[in-house]
């Protein structure tokens, strides 16, 4: 039996904009090993962040197969998708997307409420992983007070607060300056190599993508 | 974790906040002066009625127990009939008056009344020429007046010669054969007050009256059934306005809570859609915005609450004579309920278009 965490076959995506069909996808085939870090690249509009969409659950593929950590998201429903995105899937944004009005650690909590979590310890795991991150310090500050590279560090951390089985980055660096981005991307190769978390990442940088073990590259809605 | 969501957000717009809650109180108040305005003038009539010292009232057929006017019996009835019935010690008749608005002026024999309402002047005495008048400590103290001064009502200046304590009958007492004249009622009465020996007599000195050939259609009651007739249920029109009044708060409550949560949604469209990626369904974030719509509600409630008591106080210390106002207290449960409905109702539209947003549109909203 294959260990592939993620299985995608032949997956279309086509929106409806007006009366005009705009195929996002069309025909993507794409595994990933547990435990990979893969790095997706590809210009704007050649359907990377619809694909992100669609494993995170985020909206439902129009045809193909899709199946994370086992489950078939193929034919799920809207409330299907949302129970997968509370424990199988964490997102990183480019724009951090932080909780403005909640601390740091209320954003982190809040992930964690979803999933059912509320009350219940951080793991060790966790409080590990808060270190590695570096910003135990921080997490009573709310988001205004943070740094770029602290909130993104933060939303790394209320994305693998629940153990997902995969770790969706969407130009995790894009808004972040050099220092900062070798340090969020050192820290997601540390997560992958010290914890074994499955990331895909996506880039426009080259020097980013060099962090994954692997790298594909869409464009017009394919994998090259 | 919500509730501190909730909190945090609320916090954050404190100013929104602030003028949500307080609109919501608002209506509140309104509902509850509306009804305390009610309440507080019929307690204030009920007051005045016992405060008159009779067992029994006798109305003319066809006058409404708490009608504000009319004079249709013949004021001949009380020497030649009911003071001549057993057990009346004393029959007093009073003409009452229309002088503007709801107030009125009450016309009767001095003498008869005094005894039997027990009036205690504060100041000067009874009135003793044609156009003098005796007014309660509430209209001098509203119209600053004093003995000496003069009012003016149906055309005519008035002197004052005593001001009584509040609480016997009328506000303004005049001359009945003058205020008979000057309304063109000479001889005739509104109703007739009997004061008997023994009160444990009522019941049956009524059923005799009741009896009595020539009595038929006469309205008469004890004081205490006279009382209870001054109750919302009993003026026409009354409890027509105070539904009125709910219904034009719970519109304003509606809109109040729909412009606040709709823009509430539309500034928090990229948080909705965070919250979707962190696993929030519909119901989720439905539920959040209504618990903040709950928290305005029973914030506003409680100010309205207190802008009641504001209401209140001022009525009741500026214009004592002319409105009444108390607290209902039994009412704080229906008004909360009604802020809460209407707040509610206000979120829905907002909290269903939120919960149906695309995250993935909400996430790249800007």
């Amino acid at each position: 039996m294959s260990d592939d965490i993620i299985r995608i076959s032949g997956l279309k995506k086509i929106y409806r904009v007006g009366d005009v069909d705009v195929p996002a996808l069309r025909g993507v085939d794409l595994n990933v090993a547990r435990g990979e870090f893969l790095a997706v690249v590809g210009p704007s509009g050649s359907g990377k962040s619809t694909l992100f969409h669609i494993l995170g659950g985020l909206t439902p593929p129009s045809a193909g197969l899709i199946v994370i950590d086992g489950e078939d998201m193929t034919s799920m429903t809207d409330t299907q998708r949302t129970r997968l995105r509370r424990g199988k899937v964490g997102f990183v944004f480019q724009k951090y997307n932080l909780l403005p009005t909640l601390t740091a650690m209320d954003n982190i909590l809040m992930a964690r409420h979803f999933s059912g979590g509320d009350g219940l310890p951080l793991s060790d795991q966790f409080n590990e992983l808060l270190r590695l991150l570096g910003i135990q310090h921080r997490l009573h500050h709310k988001p205004r007070a943070l740094s770029g590279g602290e909130q993104q560090r933060v939303a790394i951390a209320r994305a693998l607060v629940n153990h997902p089985a995969i770790l969706l980055a969407d130009e995790p660096t894009g808004n972040l300056d050099t220092e900062n981005s070798d340090r969020v991307l050192s820290v997601l190769r540390d997560l992958n190599e010290k914890l074994g978390q499955t990331i895909l990442m996506i880039t426009h940088n080259p020097e980013a993508a060099a962090y994954g073990h692997r790298t594909v590259t869409m464009r017009d809605g394919r994998l090259k | 974790m919500i509730n501190r969501l909730v909190i945090e957000n609320l916090k954050h717009r404190r100013l929104r906040t602030a003028l949500s809650a307080l609109s919501i109180g608002f209506q509140v108040t309104m509902i509850l002066a509306v009804v305390g305005l009610s309440r507080g003038m019929l307690q204030d009539s009920k007051n005045r009625a016992r405060g008159a010292g009779a067992d029994i009232f006798v109305k003319p057929p066809a006058a409404s127990a708490i009608s504000l006017g009319g004079a249709n019996m013949p004021e001949k009835m009380i020497s030649a009939f009911f003071s001549q019935q057993p057990h009346v010690v004393r029959a007093a008749g009073s003409l009452i008056q229309p002088i503007g608005g709801i107030s009125t002026v009450t016309g009767v024999e001095f003498d008869d009344f005094a005894v039997m309402s027990g009036i205690r002047f504060i100041d000067g005495g009874r009135f003793r020429d044609k156009f003098d008048v005796v007014i309660d400590e509430y209209y001098a103290e509203q119209n600053k007046k004093r003995v000496g001064d003069k009012v003016k009502f149906l055309n005519n200046d008035w002197r004052v010669t005593g001001i009584i304590e509040a609480g016997k009958l009328a506000r303004i007492i005049a001359p009945l054969a003058t205020l008979q004249e000057l309304t063109s009622n000479t001889g005739k009465i509104s109703q007739v007050l009997l004061k008997l020996d023994n009160p444990k007599a009522t019941a049956s000195v009524i059923t005799t009256l009741k009896a009595t050939p020539g009595l038929e259609g006469y309205s008469i009651y004890s004081v205490e059934e006279f009382v209870s007739m001054f109750s919302i249920d009993n003026v026409p029109g009354l409890k027509a306005f105070i539904y009125v009044i709910i219904g034009l708060s719970i519109i304003i409550g509606f809109l109040v809570v729909w412009l606040t949560m709709y823009t509430t949604v539309l500034e928090r469209t990229r948080e909705i859609g965070i919250l979707k990626a962190l696993g929030a369904s519909p119901f989720d974030i439905i539920n959040l915005l209504f618990r903040e719509t709950l928290i305005l509600a029973l914030v506003g409630w409680a100010a309205g609450i207190g802008l009641s008591y504001a209401a209140n106080a001022t009525i009741n210390g500026l214009v004592h004579a002319s409105l009444q106002s108390v607290i209902v207290y039994d009412w704080w449960p229906t008004v909360m309920a009604i802020a809460v409905f209407a707040s509610l109702l206000g979120a829905a539209w907002p909290g269903l278009r939120a919960a149906k947003q695309d995250a993935i549109e909400a996430l790249a909203y800007e």
